[in-house]
């Protein structure tokens, strides 16, 4: 093996290692069940605000921003942007009420706000549900990463993970991770920040790729003539290689390859006039290809031509348009010109588009300003609703260091999020052949390998950040955990089971629950190698956005909630959510054929703009009509949620 | 206390600390939803050059975790002050 690869498997070694040694050493002091649970509810501010922010960069914050932002410009910034911005809602409405409320997990607020054991079971579901969704791409983001660092099968990144973090939270519980997230923020900060400031006095400022993008808001970034790794149909939309509609290029099949399909891109509207015939040519070839070819085989070293051409709109507005590949399988291919012209990026969006608002990603299906907005709902929403980060707030010890709890978590993650675009940006600038391959979020564990060409130092930089991608799949997926054990350990066993369970079975329980989550989990990971990451945290943030979100808001807030307005809520946000979200997933994958409108699909994709209003409403008016629903001692646990600890009416739901 | 104290003392405190967050929430809001439509119905202001960024990107990618700093800090000081002076007002 080679100094370059070894390095950064060093790295992760490192990170892993260190994880491991600090578990054990914070688990000596985890011996109570509320330590398992709530960590004793004795973390200070800036612990706590550490081990939240630590949980809360996700693979999907890790790398996947920055592959967004590379891949569609302005328009992802939202994602960092909604990402924190969820917390300020999070400070503004919930921190504090939950916080005084007291429980264990967040089922428990369900029940014990309404005193109903039913909605308890409705609540828990979720719970499992959300932490499902959110960690299968945790574990496909361990296996896929490990495999393009060192070449390991997809497995063993997942073995890693799960079983280091399944053994830190069966051991220590909640208290013994709290430390390890704390630790990890900061690894995650470090590895975003330093090994990007040496790859910017390599290739140029921040603003250097958006000046380049400003100067010429036609042009592509060119890719020189490598072998680009194309992925096969089980990663659609991610197999597709959109050819330039600007320049020429040439398509060098280094491998036998079967192709889905040959169609023209962008997709025609009615009324479009066009003259594709010439579009494709295979050089010194019999192949039978045209634009419109469908399962077909193309034999190694087939070389094709692709020529834009015009496309005449109804309006009589005249435009370009290129060709689009979807490939069957992997396959290895090289994009040229002709004449030892430089080649345009395939996929790549036009500097114009990507620098500027509204470009490929919000209107791709032409409500761009609908689709903006139903974005920044479901994110800052989601955020606002997700269990697992939720349940941290019953680690502080009261109220007050709740809310300054949240306020350090939006300094550190913003302080942390403000360098993922510029990894984006660098990446357009100087790795464009990312764009080829569909690749854009390995661009954080790619990029400094350029500082030095292939060399030690590049190889040093990559591992940083490798292992900042690694400590960010083991926080998250701690956190998950913890979550989900205690949503089984304590509301599935304790309450709905066994009710008369003591402190210490419950305890037990969720270290059987932990290792059996932790298995589950594994395996689940094994078997979503072909999903995609910012998918399925999409699912888990529309869930939560429509189901949690509205629960905690107005349960904190409003008196007459009931039981029954609050879980059809939830259930209806929830559930459409989640039908709408698969239903677009089906659709690209083109397991179903439905035609959608362009409207009804920008809603279904993003649901939070109408699932949030929707679950918000169904809680008011049910609410009111079981009215005499309201608990009697609503008035007691309002002001319970509300009042400040000095004046004596604080109690703990679970002391 | 009864449950009508109980009740007063509890609409007070939320009257109070909702006027602060829907304050706070409200700045925010008109953010979210007006960067948007500076970008949709002002695109040359929104493209101004700033040192190479454009301004809608500075703003965005740069700026705005500042801004949520500021606010939140805002929040955190206002509620602490108002959670302060109803206790005051209690033990009077």
């Amino acid at each position: 093996m080679k100094a370059t690869e070894l390095i950064p498997l060093l790295w992760v070694i490192l990170v892993t290692g260190a994880t491991i040694l600090l578990g054990v050493w914070a688990t000596k002091k985890s011996s109570s069940a509320s330590d398992f649970f709530v960590a004793g509810r004795s973390v200070n501010v800036f612990w706590n605000a550490s081990a939240i922010s630590g949980e809360y960069l996700s693979a999907a914050s890790f790398m996947g921003v920055a592959g967004l932002v590379m891949k569609n410009g302005y328009d992802a910034l939202w994602y960092p942007v909604g990402y924190a911005a969820g917390y300020l809602f999070l400070l503004l409405f919930i921190a504090g009420p939950l916080r005084r409320f007291g429980a264990y997990t967040i089922p428990d607020f369900a029940e014990g706000r309404f005193h109903s054991p039913a909605f308890r079971k409705v609540a828990v579901s979720f719970v499992l549900f959300i932490g499902f969704f959110y960690t299968l791409p945790q574990m496909k983001g361990a296996g896929v990463t490990m495999a393009g660092i060192m070449g390991w099968p997809y497995f063993v990144g997942i073995l890693v993970v799960g079983s280091v973090i399944t053994f830190n939270v069966a051991i220590g519980g909640m208290k013994g991770i709290t430390l390890v997230q704390a630790a990890q923020y900061w690894m995650k900060v470090f590895a975003i920040s330093i090994p990007l400031f040496v790859v910017m006095s390599v290739v140029g400022f921040y603003n250097k790729p958006l000046e380049v993008a400003r100067g010429d808001a036609t042009g592509i970034p060119s890719i020189p003539g490598d072998v680009i790794k194309m992925k096969g149909k089980a990663a659609a939309p991610n197999n597709a290689l959109a050819l330039s509609s600007a320049r020429v290029s040439l398509v060098k099949f280094e491998t036998d390859t079967r192709l889905v399909a040959v169609s023209v891109n962008p997709k025609p509207k009615t009324g479009d006039v066009f003259d594709a015939s010439d579009a494709l040519n295979a050089i010194g070839s019999t192949l039978e290809i045209s634009s419109s070819s469908k399962d077909l085989a193309v034999p190694k070293d087939t070389l094709v031509q692709v020529t834009p051409f015009d496309v005449t709109a109804a309006d009589g507005k005249v435009g370009k348009a290129s060709l689009k590949f979807e490939f069957a399988e992997k396959a290895e291919i090289r994009v040229t010109a002709p004449g030892n012209q430089p080649a345009a990026a395939p996929n790549a969006p036009a500097n114009g588009k990507w620098l500027n608002p509204f470009g490929p990603l919000t209107s791709k299906n032409g409500y761009p300003l609908l689709y903006t907005y139903s974005l920044i709902i479901a994110l800052v929403c989601g955020t606002a609703g997700l269990p697992h980060i939720l349940v941290r707030f019953y680690t502080n010890p009261d109220g007050k260091s709740a809310k300054r709890t949240t306020l350090w978590v939006m300094v550190m993650l913003g302080a942390f999020y403000v360098f993922t675009p510029i990894w984006g940006s660098l990446g357009r600038l100087s790795m464009p052949i990312l764009y080829a391959s569909n690749s854009t979020d390995s661009a954080v564990i790619k990029l400094p390998m350029m500082v030095d060409g292939g060399g030690i130092w590049g190889a040093m930089l990559s591992g940083i950040t490798s292992a900042g991608a690694f400590a960010a799949f083991m926080s998250t997926f701690s956190g998950l955990l913890v979550s989900m054990s205690g949503a089984f350990a304590h509301d599935i066993y304790g309450k709905i089971l066994k009710p008369s369970a003591a402190p210490e079975d419950k305890m037990r329980m969720f270290k059987y629950a932990a290792v059996g989550i932790g298995a589950v989990s594994m395996m689940l990971g094994l078997l979503v190698e072909s999903f995609d990451i910012a998918m399925m945290v999409g699912w888990a943030f529309a869930i939560g956005a429509a189901s949690y979100f509205p629960l905690l808001l107005l349960g904190a807030w409003w008196r007459g909630l009931t039981a029954k307005g609050a879980a059809t809520g939830m259930l209806v946000g929830g559930l459409t959510s989640l039908a709408a979200i698969i239903t677009t997933m089906l659709v690209d994958k083109k397991v179903l054929t439905v035609e959608l409108s362009p409207l009804v699909r920008s809603l279904m994709e993003q649901p939070a703009i109408w699932a949030v209003p929707l679950s918000l409403l169904l809680m008011i008016f049910v609410s009111k009509a079981t009215a005499k629903e309201v608990p009697a001692d609503a008035d007691t646990i309002m002001l319970r949620l509300h009042a400040p600890e000095e004046l004596g009416h604080s109690k703990d739901y679970i002391s | 206390m009864d449950d009508a104290q109980k009740r007063e003392l509890t609409n007070r405190l939320i009257k109070r600390q909702l006027n602060l967050s829907f304050r706070i929430a409200a700045i925010f809001v008109l953010i979210l939803i007006g960067l948007p439509l500076v970008n949709l119905y002002l695109p040359d202001l929104a493209a101004t050059n700033i040192g190479g960024f454009s301004a809608t990107w500075l703003v965005l990618g740069v700026l705005f975790y500042p801004l949520t700093w500021v606010l939140s800090s805002w929040f955190v000081k206002g509620s602490e002050k108002l959670e302060a002076d109803i206790v005051a007002e209690e033990s009077k």
